[in-house]
């Protein structure tokens, strides 16, 4: 059984750190759609890769990954969309945690799209 | 067709969060003796006036705009009554909605109950501005999470970064494997 007092503990070290929450306007942000379509398809294995992801490599100040709803692709869920400032959006489709853990790498850290994963319309 | 009952909660609970939910209450109580498993998921959101109510388990009524089929409720719904068990949801304009849905443990058609750990995570972590209650119960054991305490604690230190999110994600998992000893549902 965890205890509470460990995070108390937590909170006493990050309350130390400050800027913890990171400006939303100017951060990379990871969509991933988590209507019943996302789920189904297995989204939530895929957001966790992200969320893991993105922690692991450090790079919580500047990247948020959120949840969105359906945006009536069904068929090439799970879908996940990155969203840079100043960029155009890039939209993965029919996504995996191997694929996110790509894209993580080559996208997120490397700044280089990972085009055969990308929807082309 | 979802493959676990922890992802007709994770996709239920949506309805809950779209709903403007500041308060998420899920139960998940397994009785051996009885053969009975019970998922209950109530809010204090908007609620729905009987009209919707009504039209809420039809698989071709939604409320979305991106799409015409309104599957996450139906599906919830199928699981349970094919498994032996019954499918309910309650709901009050401008009060809330509870949904609850039964099944036969042993019943050959019932979905496993998956991975309600990372179901419980993903929703406390990505609605940080909402409360959530989870209570774990298999027969006389039993855990609750509640996110009021914990937000009480933290101080402004948010859910979701990934000191706090690791600790949630523990928390869940270590209290689960004490109450159900590890056994699959």
């Amino acid at each position: 059984m965890k205890s509470l007092e460990e995070l108390k503990a937590i909170r006493e070290k990050m309350q130390g750190k400050v800027g913890f929450r990171k400006e939303e306007a100017e951060g990379i942000r990871v969509v991933v759609g988590m209507a019943t379509c996302g789920i189904a398809a297995g989204a939530r294995p895929v957001l966790n890769a992200f969320v893991e992801g993105v922690a692991q490599a450090g790079l919580n100040d500047k990247i948020t990954v959120t949840q969105a709803g359906c945006i009536g692709l069904c068929q090439y869920e799970p879908i996940v969309e990155i969203i840079e400032p100043g960029k155009d959006k890039i939209t993965y489709a029919k996504m995996t945690p191997d694929k996110a853990k790509e894209v993580i790498e080559k996208h997120l850290k490397g700044g280089q799209v990972v085009a055969q994963y990308t929807l082309s319309m | 067709m979802m493959t676990e009952l922890s992802l007709n909660v994770l996709d239920v609970a949506q309805n809950s969060v779209k709903a403007k939910a500041t308060l998420i209450k899920v139960a998940v109580e397994s009785d051996f003796e009885k053969d009975l498993m019970k998922i209950v998921i109530s809010d204090n959101g908007c609620g729905m006036d009987e009209q919707q109510l009504s039209a809420v388990c039809d698989p071709f009524y939604t409320t979305r705009t991106t799409r015409k089929v309104g599957l996450g409720v139906s599906f919830f719904k199928l699981a349970a009554e094919s498994a032996g068990g019954e499918f309910s949801i309650t709901s009050e304009k401008g009060v809330g909605t509870t949904t609850t849905a039964t099944f036969q443990i042993s019943n050959i058609d019932r979905m496993p109950l998956g991975d309600m750990t990372a179901t419980m995570h993903s929703l406390i972590t990505l609605n940080t501005g909402i409360d959530f209650v989870y209570e774990y119960r298999v027969d006389d054991k039993s855990f609750t999470l509640d996110t009021r305490e914990f937000r009480e604690i933290l101080d402004g230190v948010p859910f979701d970064v990934p000191e706090v999110s690791e600790y949630i994600r523990e928390y869940l998992a270590s209290n689960k494997e004490e109450v159900d000893c590890g056994k699959i549902l």
